[in-house]
């Protein structure tokens, strides 16, 4: 069973935490570092796949061993380098090897990545991969054939760019989503609560439990890429300007500092955080605490 | 000369159950060779519409639909009969769709499926580009072409990769389904896309081997066409 599922289906505030997987077989520091800070301090863990359309480690394999290392993965499924064959056979692996919870995403292209030269798949997309994901609980597989044993305690998310502009269209996609058979929501970085909060209240018909993103701005330098390249997401100056104030060595406190009013700010607005800590794990607890929502 | 075939007629009834006023456009260019359409198709499908419930405001034909100034041009005659209609019905290739509804701020529907383009006679497409995918979507899209216009080819909307209406891929290319979203909200249509089928069909876009030789393959089987090979093989 599902504890991230029995937690939102309750109403209760759920926090996840996320892993990028290493290029190399060499996992032993990514474990170290998800046994000291997220264990205990987050509900779930997302593992991301090919993050970036970067070659790495695959998120089935490490979702494996994050259950045999008693944690509770969530199972992200890109569809840039899969196609329905792969993509559903990898379901039932992952579920034979204790995985419950799959984000589907559609992933990045790519050409974005380290292999740029590479064929892209997407024979499903984020909507089409969630509805594969109900088809399958319900015992078939998409030819329509009969499953011998369903994977039946998935629990299938989605994400979102409650930033985007317009945002219409993240809405409707939304929507098609939920139909599809997204039960929870992870979003995108988000910065600005009074953006999140007109985006919640249009999303509020769905029904569906949201859990906001935050990725820790660790410096002026990178506030000022997620502002030029990452789409959807805008880090305002009421971030930036005490980043570039504080001296290198004291930068991570304030950061994690403004990251906590941030969370302050946002949690009556959604169903729980997803934390992207991107390297800064270790900071993940105080961050937790700092927010009011260990 | 590209490849077209007719839409099923409970196909067509179906993706104009929303439109009672329906224009029919003609392509004079490959559905011809396709007998896919030309004047005698079109007075068909007046006949089927009118017996189906629906008024047929107008017919024309248009040598070349892929070509969008002719398009253009020659439409303008039309303005009183379009201004009466709801939907125009494009009996042509994916092109000719897209062409169309690029030039017209009325829904452009396919009446054929687009299958191949072998060798390039009267073809002259500018941005909007066919894949001949089997299975043509543009009614529910604005006549705007997701598998060729979206960098991922996808059919279920934007991915959250657009960033102020350009696709991840480039920052000059415009995002395909930012255009769709805008054409349909223009068109007061946005619900289409929650009709868009969730998977799609891959069969359909491959091509048998009927379809993949030109119009010119008499030439290319002749003698005369043959000789370099016979050279080579020696
Ligand atoms: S959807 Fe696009 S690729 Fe498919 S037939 Fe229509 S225009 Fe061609
Ligand atoms: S940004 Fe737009 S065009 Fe580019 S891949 Fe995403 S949906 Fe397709």
């Amino acid at each position: 069973m599902s504890k991230l599922k029995e937690a939102l289906e309750a109403g209760t505030f759920a926090v996840t935490g996320e892993l990028g997987p290493p290029k190399g077989v060499n996992i032993a520091a990514m474990m170290e570092e998800a046994e000291k800070y997220l264990k205990g301090c987050v509900l779930a863990v997302n593992v991301t796949d090919n993050q970036s359309s970067v070659m790495r480690i695959g998120s089935l394999g490490i979702s494996a061993k994050l259950v045999s290392a008693g944690f509770e993965p969530v199972y992200q499924i890109t569809c840039r380098d899969r196609n329905r064959l792969a993509i559903q056979s990898d379901i039932l692996s992952g579920y034979l090897l204790g995985v419950r919870n799959i984000l589907a995403l559609t992933g990045d292209h790519p050409s974005l990545g380290d292999h740029p030269g590479a064929r892209c798949v997407f024979d499903l997309d984020s909507v089409s991969l969630l509805h594969t994901i109900a088809t399958m609980k319900n015992g078939k597989d998409l030819s329509g054939a009969d499953l011998q044993g369903a994977p039946k305690e998935l629990f299938a998310g989605a994400s979102v760019t409650p930033g985007a502009d317009p945002v219409e269209p993240q809405l409707l996609k939304m929507e098609k989503k939920v139909e599809a058979g997204a039960r929870f929501f992870q979003t995108q970085a988000i910065y600005e609560p009074a953006k999140f909060e007109k985006f919640m209240k249009a999303a509020g018909k769905l029904k569906i439990p949201v859990l906001a993103g935050i990725v820790i701005v660790k410096s002026p330098a990178m506030a000022k890429y997620m502002n030029e390249k990452v789409a959807g997401v805008f880090v305002p100056d009421e971030i930036i300007k005490p980043l570039s104030a504080a001296s290198k060595e004291d930068r991570p406190k304030v950061a994690i500092d403004l990251m906590a009013k941030l969370m302050k700010d946002l949690k009556p607005m959604c169903q729980g955080f997803h934390i992207m800590a991107m390297g800064w794990e270790k900071y993940v607890p105080e961050l937790i605490s700092k927010a009011g929502t260990a | 000369m590209i490849v077209n075939v007719a839409k099923p007629m409970e196909e067509l009834k179906n993706l104009l159950a929303d439109y009672r006023r329906v224009f029919i456009l003609g392509c004079g260019g490959c559905p011809l060779g396709c007998e896919t359409g030309g004047p005698a198709r079109l007075e068909e499908l007046k006949a089927e519409l009118t017996r189906a419930d629906r008024s047929v405001s107008g017919t024309q034909m248009i040598d070349f639909l892929c070509n969008k100034a002719l398009v253009g041009a020659q439409l303008r005659y039309q303005v009183p009969a379009l201004k009466n209609s709801d939907a125009v019905l494009v009996v042509s290739c994916g092109v000719g769709v897209q062409a169309t509804a690029a030039m017209i701020d009325l829904p452009s529907l396919p009446a054929n499926n687009t299958l191949n383009s072998q060798g390039m006679q009267g073809l002259w497409p500018s941005v909007e580009r066919c894949d001949g995918c089997g299975d043509c979507l543009l009614h529910l899209t604005g006549g705007i072409c997701p598998i060729t216009r979206c960098a991922k080819n996808l059919i279920n909307g934007q991915c959250g990769g657009t960033h102020d209406g350009k696709c991840e891929v480039e920052n000059t290319r415009d995002c395909a389904w930012h255009l769709i979203y805008e054409k349909l909200k223009a068109l007061g249509k946005l619900d289409n896309l929650k009709k868009l089928p969730k998977l799609r069909d891959y069969r359909n876009w491959d091509v048998s081997d009927r379809e993949r030789h030109t119009t010119r393959w008499a030439l290319e089987e002749d003698q005369l066409y043959q000789a370099p090979k016979a050279v080579g093989k020696q």
